[in-house]
């Protein structure tokens, strides 16, 4: 468990995420009022709060997809007030949306987000795999699948970037306890092979047990739970 | 992750659009009968074959423009609607390289409309078209699609995200597609001879859609990214 908390000028930025006093206004409202909290190499961190709290704002300001307003943000040792464009080739994010094509098949949306990605025919295969994906469902159109199989393509497209930094937005929504569990499974997975993992999740029983710390977002405000 | 050449990204983008629209037949089972339906209720509004062969070209592309609008918000429906356009922004990929896949995407499927409404306007307005001519409309044909299918991707892009889209488009797109509008009338009215027009006099309209397209081309490429971020 790494309990670092703030950043200090000059230090090296060893930590995957290394937020100080971060402002983010989103929309004429300071959806994130002053968070300061660090995550290093490897941990899967849980965000956990009410809604309208602030997490997913600070996973999409993680992934450079929000301007900082204020404060130090240092992503994969990218400085998000310099460059928030940098840090994209290095995260996946999955929001609340999944990203997916509905008129394209699974297989296709596949093939489409693996060429972007430059990723391997065998990397699609074995993501597609992992997600339960392989069989007839590789062929099925993503707009007749369920959401829960929609949640398994579109986590199927991140297994294939091989991010370092896995953002997560409620990543259990919408499948069943089998997704779930295999879910579990890919993000332990990734973790062993050296990625860190930031998700948000209502489900607090079991994001607890998949996670190896959690912070509390309030108003905000980011705090240790 | 490896770096991905920006050609690739092109050829992705593309062919997934192109994709899309075989399976989803969006063009054909709408936008072309919408189209085929405006050239329609222009021959029995002026119901007179001189004024129909004199405007015919000017016709073609307001049926055109019209369809423009469908297909350009239909081309970012499918991106905005589960959020494919924020992943793509993510995936770091090249924005620039997503909009010229995204143009010549909307440019083919012009292109496939206005030989219709070509063929329709030969049909429908008893035009005349001679080799010359044929050859000057084609010309046209491709330079004024490429043209609108880089400003349409830009302004697209730019109203993806907006509130009240449907109608900001061609609030936007209108005015600044006029150009188009006239320089490719006056091309396709040389090519059908319109008015007494000689083929000759529609190459130099050309050359404006080719400024034009080129314009749209280098800025929208650098505008794009930007305004897709923002």
């Amino acid at each position: 468990m790494s309990a670092a908390n703030g950043v200090a000028p000059g230090v090296a930025h060893s930590n995957v995420i290394e937020f100080a006093d971060v402002v983010i206004v989103y929309e004429n409202f300071p959806a994130v009022a002053g968070a300061t909290f660090s995550v290093a190499p490897g941990e899967i961190v849980l965000l956990q709060g009410p809604n309208g709290a602030g997490k997913t704002t600070l996973l999409r300001a993680c992934a450079g997809l929000l301007p900082i307003n204020r404060g130090d943000a240092r992503v994969l040792n990218c400085d998000l007030r310099l460059d928030r464009y940098a840090v994209r080739t290095k995260v996946g994010l999955l929001g609340h949306a999944n990203g997916l094509f509905q008129d394209l098949t699974v297989a296709e949306n596949m093939s489409f987000w693996s060429r972007l990605v430059g990723a391997s025919a065998q990397d699609v295969a074995q993501a597609m795999s992992v997600m339960g994906l392989a069989d007839r469902l590789s062929e099925t159109r993503v707009a007749n699948l369920s959401a829960g199989q929609r949640r398994r393509c579109a986590l199927a497209t991140l297994i294939v970037r091989r991010a370092q930094l896995w953002l997560l937005d409620e990543p259990h929504a919408g499948l069943d306890t089998q997704g779930r569990d295999e879910l579990d499974r890919t993000l332990r997975s990734a973790r062993e092979a050296g990625a860190t993992v930031v998700f948000a999740s209502h489900e607090i029983d079991r994001a607890q047990k998949l996670a190896t710390r959690c912070l509390t977002v309030s108003g905000g405000v980011v705090s240790e739970s | 992750m490896k770096s991905v050449t920006k050609s690739k990204v092109i050829s992705a983008v593309l062919l997934k659009d192109l994709r899309i629209e075989l399976r989803s037949r969006v063009l054909t089972n709408q936008v072309l009968p919408f189209a085929g339906l405006v050239l329609v209720m222009f021959a029995f509004a002026l119901d007179n074959d001189d004024v129909l062969q004199r405007v015919a070209g000017g016709l073609v592309w307001l049926a055109t423009l019209f369809s423009l609008f469908i297909i350009v918000q239909r081309s970012f429906a499918v991106d905005t609607t589960d959020g494919a356009l924020d992943s793509l922004r993510v995936a770091g990929v090249d924005l620039s390289a997503v909009f010229f896949g995204k143009a010549i995407a909307l440019a083919v499927k012009l292109v496939a409309l206005d030989v219709v409404l070509v063929c329709g306007a030969l049909l429908l307005y008893r035009v005349d078209l001679n080799l010359n001519g044929l050859v000057l409309l084609v010309t046209c044909v491709i330079c004024a699609t490429t043209g609108l299918g880089f400003v349409g991707t830009l302004y697209g892009g730019l109203t993806a995200g907006a509130k009240g889209r449907e109608t900001l488009l061609p609030l936007l797109l209108l005015p600044v597609v006029a150009p188009v509008l006239i320089a490719a009338t006056r091309a396709t009215e040389a090519a059908f001879g319109s008015g007494g027009a000689q083929t000759s006099e529609g190459w130099a309209w050309i050359g404006l859609l080719t400024v034009f397209a080129a314009v749209f081309g280098v800025g929208g490429s650098l505008a794009f990214g930007p305004l897709i971020d923002e």
